[in-house]
C-alpha cells in the first residue's frame, strides 16, 4: 500500500512540475473567457460602428412607404428599372430595391439588386418589412385596427414540473437541463480522452526507458498500474478544480469590467439593442430563470459528476494502460485504441441523439445503466430527473465495470511491460490474459 | 552458509520451457558468476529471484526463509535492460528508487547524497537524468542498486556501457561491497571479468544447469594435463606417457610445443624426458581460461563433462 502511494505521488508530482502543466492550467480560465468576451466586445462594436448604407427604391406601386432607419438611407429613385439600374451599378451604394405596380393578395416581381450576394437575412429583412406595409394596408381595407388584431392573439405558455414521489414539485426547464446535460456529458467524455491518453504515453514512456524492470522488482505491476492511473486521476482533478476557481474569479471580474450581466438571455439583449419594453419583459424570464438555476441541486450535480469522471476514467485509464503496456511506441498503439475510443464515442453521440430529444427512453435508459457509456450519458440525463434506483444500479454497475477493467488491464500489463519488440495482436493479448503469473 | 538456495526451479512460457529443474546455492559474501549464453535462461532466474515472475514449481530460500515480498528491501537489481525517468533529476530518482527499497525519505536522501560523493558525482545530484551522458547514466543506476545496503545485490552486465577506467572503479565498488558482507549474483558474457571478480560459477545452457562449483573446483575438474613448453633447439618427439600435439615458432629461435601429458601424473616426470630431448625455457601447465570453459560446454564439445 505503502509503494502504491509512492507511485501516486511521483506520477503526481512529475506531472505537476512540468511547465506545460502550469501553463495549461493558467492559459485554458485565462483563454476561454477571453474569447468569449472578445467576442461579445466586438460584436458591440460592430453593431456601433455600422456604416449607413445606401439603399435605392424604385417603388412604381406607390403604396408602400421608406422611412430612413439607422442603417439604411432609403433614397426614391425614378425610373424605368433600366435606367434605375445603370445608375445604381455606377455608384457605390448598397442596394437597389425594385418593387412593379403588384396585387396586395399577390405581391410578385420584387427584386433585390446588389454589388455582392446578398445574406439571407438582409433580403429576409426587406421582405419582413414590406409584408408588414402590406398587412397594414390590408388591415386598414378591412376596417380593423392594430389593437383589434391584438385582443384576438392569445397567448399560451406551459410551464413544466417535475413531481417527485413525495408530491414535491420544482420547476424544470429543459433548455436549463439540457445544457447542464450538455456541459457535463462533455466534460467527461473531454476528460476521458485527455487523461486516458495520458496514462497510456507514461506507460510507453516507461517501457521505452526501460525503467520499468527495475520498478517492478519492487512494485507488484499491478500495483505500479494502478499508481499510475490514480497518479494521473489526481492530476486530473487537481486540474479541473483550479480550472473552476479560476474560470469564475475571471469571468466575474471580465464581466464586471464589460459592464455586462452574467447571465446570457440579458447579454444577448444588449448585443441586439433591445428597446426597453421587451427588457422588461424578458427580466421576469431572467428572474425565472435564475430561479431554475438555484433550484438545480448543485452538490448533488457535482458530486455525481466527480463520481462519474472518477468511475469512468478508473475504467478507462486501466485500458489505456494496457494498451500502453502490450506496444512500443504511439503508433503501434492505433491498432488498439479503435475499440476504447468506440463506446466514447457512442456514449457522445448517444448522448446528442437519443438522450436530449428524449431522456427517459428506452435507449437513453441503457445507455446511462451500461458502464463503458454511462458516465457520459448518466451526466447528461441527470439534469432531467433520473429515478434514484436507475441511479443506484449506474452506479453500482460502473463500480463492478471499472474493477473488471482494472482486473483485465492488470493481467495484460504485467505481461506486456515487460515485453519488448513483440509484435502483439489481439491473439497474442487474449494468451497474456490467460497466462498464469 | 548460503545466503539463496534455488530448489528445483522450472518455468515454461506456452511452447517454450525456460527454466528445468534449475537449483543451485549462492554462498554468502561472495560473487557468484551466472554464466550462459543468449536464451539460456538467465534472465527468467534472476526475474524470479526478483520476484519480478513465478516459476512453475520449484522454491526459493533466502536466508533460510521461503522467498517473499519482505525480502525486496534485502535485495539490489540492475539489470541488463536499464534507464531512469529521463525527466527526472538525478537526486529526485535516487530517493525515490531508494524509498521503493523500502528506506525513509530521509535515509534515502542522505545515502544517495554519500555514495554521489563517494563516486565523485555530487555535482549533478540537481540534473536532469536526460542531460547525463549514457555512462552518468550508469553510475547513477549502481547507485540505486546498492544504496539500501542489499545483503544480495544482482547485477546483470554490469560493466557494459562503461569506459575501461570507470568500469574499473564499479569492479573496485563491487569487491568493496563484497567484503563488507554483500552477496552478488554477476551475469555477464564477459568471461574476463568473470575470472578477475568470481568465486563461484554456475552455468545455464538450454534451460538446464549444466555446470555448477567454485571457480578453482571448476578450473581443477576442466584440467586436461596438457603442458605447454618453450625450448631451443630441434622439435620435440612423443614419448612414454606423452604425446606432442602442436609446435610453433616463437621468435628469438624458441619453440613453444603443446604437449600432451595425463592429468593425475607428476609433471618433474615429464619434465625430466623433456630435459633430455631440448634446452627448456619455460615449463607450465595449460589451465583452462573460463572463456575456453564457457566455449566448450556451450559447443558440447565435451558432452561427457556436460553431466558433472
Amino acid at each position: 500500500m505503502n509503494k502504491i502511494f509512492l507511485v501516486i505521488q511521483r506520477e503526481f508530482m512529475s506531472r505537476v512540475k512540468k511547465k506545460s502543466f502550469l501553463l495549461v492550467t493558467i492559459l485554458v480560465p485565462l483563454l476561454f473567457p477571453a474569447i468569449i468576451g472578445g467576442m461579445v466586445y466586438l460584436a458591440i462594436q460592430n453593431e456601433k460602428n455600422k456604416e449607413l448604407e445606401v439603399v435605392h427604391v424604385l417603388d412604381e406601386s406607390s403604396i408602400l412607404n421608406f422611412e430612413d432607419t439607422e442603417n439604411y438611407d432609403y433614397q426614391i429613385v425614378d425610373g424605368p428599372l433600366d435606367s434605375a439600374k445603370a445608375r445604381f451599378s455606377k455608384s457605390e451604394d448598397f442596394a437597389l430595391i425594385y418593387i412593379p405596380k403588384f396585387e396586395l393578395d399577390k405581391p410578385e416581381g420584387i427584386r433585390f439588386y446588389a454589388h455582392t450576394s446578398p445574406g439571407v437575412n438582409l433580403v429576409g429583412g426587406f421582405e419582413n418589412k414590406i409584408e408588414a406595409q402590406i398587412r397594414e394596408i390590408k388591415l386598414t381595407r378591412s376596417g380593423l385596427n392594430e389593437e383589434q388584431l391584438e385582443e384576438l392573439k392569445t397567448y399560451v405558455q406551459i410551464e413544466s414540473f417535475n413531481l417527485s414521489e413525495a408530491g414535491d414539485e420544482s420547476k424544470s426547464d429543459s433548455g436549463v437541463t439540457f445544457g447542464i446535460g450538455y456541459v457535463m456529458g462533455f466534460l467527461i467524455y473531454f476528460f476521458l480522452f485527455v487523461y486516458g491518453a495520458q496514462v497510456m504515453q507514461g506507460v510507453i514512456e516507461e517501457k521505452n526507458s526501460k525503467i520499468v524492470e527495475v520498478i517492478v522488482s519492487t512494485v507488484r505491476p499491478f500495483h505500479m498500474m494502478i499508481g499510475k492511473v490514480v497518479g494521473v486521476a489526481s492530476v486530473g482533478v487537481v486540474q479541473f478544480v483550479i480550472w473552476m476557481v479560476l474560470i469564475s474569479v475571471i469571468s466575474f471580474a471580465g464581466m464586471a469590467a464589460f459592464g455586462l450581466s452574467m447571465d446570457p438571455l440579458e447579454t444577448a439583449q444588449m448585443v441586439q439593442g433591445a428597446d426597453g419594453a421587451s427588457s422588461i419583459q424578458n427580466n421576469e424570464k431572467v428572474q425565472e430563470m435564475m430561479a431554475i438555476v438555484s433550484d438545480i441541486p448543485i452538490t448533488k450535480i457535482v458530486l455525481l459528476f466527480v463520481f462519474y469522471f472518477l468511475g469512468g476514467y478508473l475504467l478507462y485509464g486501466a485500458l489505456f494502460a494496457a494498451v500502453g503496456s502490450a506496444v512500443d511506441t504511439p503508433a503501434d498503439a492505433q491498432q488498439f485504441m479503435m475499440p476504447i475510443m468506440l463506446p466514447i464515442i457512442i456514449a457522445l453521440m448517444g448522448l446528442m441523439m437519443f438522450v436530449f430529444p428524449d431522456p427517459h427512453g428506452n435507449i437513453s435508459f441503457w445507455l446511462s445503466i451500461i458502464p463503458f457509456t454511462s458516465p457520459i450519458v448518466m451526466m447528461g440525463r441527470i439534469g432531467f430527473g433520473v429515478p434514484v434506483w436507475e441511479l443506484a444500479l449506474s452506479m453500482v454497475l460502473l463500480i463492478g465495470g471499472f474493477i473488471f477493467t482494472l482486473w483485465l488491464a492488470g493481467r495484460i500489463y504485467r505481461i506486456g511491460i515487460l515485453m519488448h519488440g513483440a509484435k502483439v495482436n489481439y491473439k497474442i493479448l487474449a494468451k497474456w490474459l490467460m497466462q498464469k503469473n | 552458509m548460503s545466503l539463496l538456495k534455488v530448489e528445483s526451479i522450472s518455468k515454461s512460457y506456452s511452447a517454450h520451457q525456460a527454466l528445468s529443474g534449475v537449483s543451485m546455492e549462492i554462498p554468502e559474501k561472495t560473487i557468484f558468476g551466472l554464466l550462459g549464453p543468449n536464451g539460456a535462461g538467465k534472465t527468467t532466474l534472476i526475474r524470479i529471484i526478483n520476484q519480478i515472475i513465478e516459476g512453475d514449481q520449484g522454491s526459493i530460500l533466502f536466508d533460510g526463509a521461503p522467498l517473499n515480498l519482505e525480502h525486496i528491501k534485502n535485495i539490489g537489481y540492475l539489470p541488463e535492460e536499464r534507464g531512469l525517468y529521463k525527466k527526472m533529476k538525478v537526486g529526485e530518482q535516487l530517493v525515490y528508487l531508494g524509498q521503493l527499497r523500502g528506506l525513509s525519505m530521509k535515509e534515502s536522501s542522505k545515502r544517495g547524497k554519500a555514495w554521489c560523493q563517494k563516486l565523485d558525482i555530487i555535482d549533478w545530484w540537481g540534473k536532469k537524468i536526460e542531460d547525463l551522458s549514457k555512462g552518468m547514466a550508469q553510475k547513477i543506476q549502481f547507485i540505486a542498486t546498492v544504496m539500501h545496503e542489499p545483503k544480495l545485490i544482482i547485477l546483470d552486465e554490469p560493466f557494459s556501457g562503461f569506459d575501461p577506467v570507470n568500469a574499473n572503479l564499479i569492479k573496485d565498488e563491487i569487491l568493496e561491497l563484497r567484503d563488507k558482507g554483500a552477496t552478488i549474483i554477476f551475469s555477464t558474457h564477459r568471461m574476463e571479468s568473470v575470472e578477475q571478480l568470481c568465486d563461484h560459477v554456475a552455468m545455464i545452457n538450454k534451460s538446464e544447469k549444466i555446470l555448477d562449483g567454485s571457480k578453482a573446483d571448476i578450473k581443477e575438474k576442466f584440467r586436461d594435463g596438457t603442458y605447454l613448453v618453450e625450448h631451443k633447439g630441434g622439435e620435440l618427439k612423443s614419448g612414454t606417457g606423452f604425446e606432442v600435439l602442436n609446435a610453433e615458432e616463437i621468435g628469438r629461435n624458441l619453440t613453444r610445443t603443446l604437449v600432451q601429458y595425463s592429468s593425475d601424473g607428476n609433471p618433474n616426470d615429464l619434465l625430466k624426458e623433456l630435459i633430455n630431448q631440448a634446452e627448456i625455457h619455460s615449463f607450465v601447465e595449460r589451465i583452462p581460461s573460463m572463456n575456453d570453459i564457457f566455449i566448450s560446454l556451450v559447443k558440447g564439445e565435451n558432452p561427457e563433462l556436460a553431466d558433472a
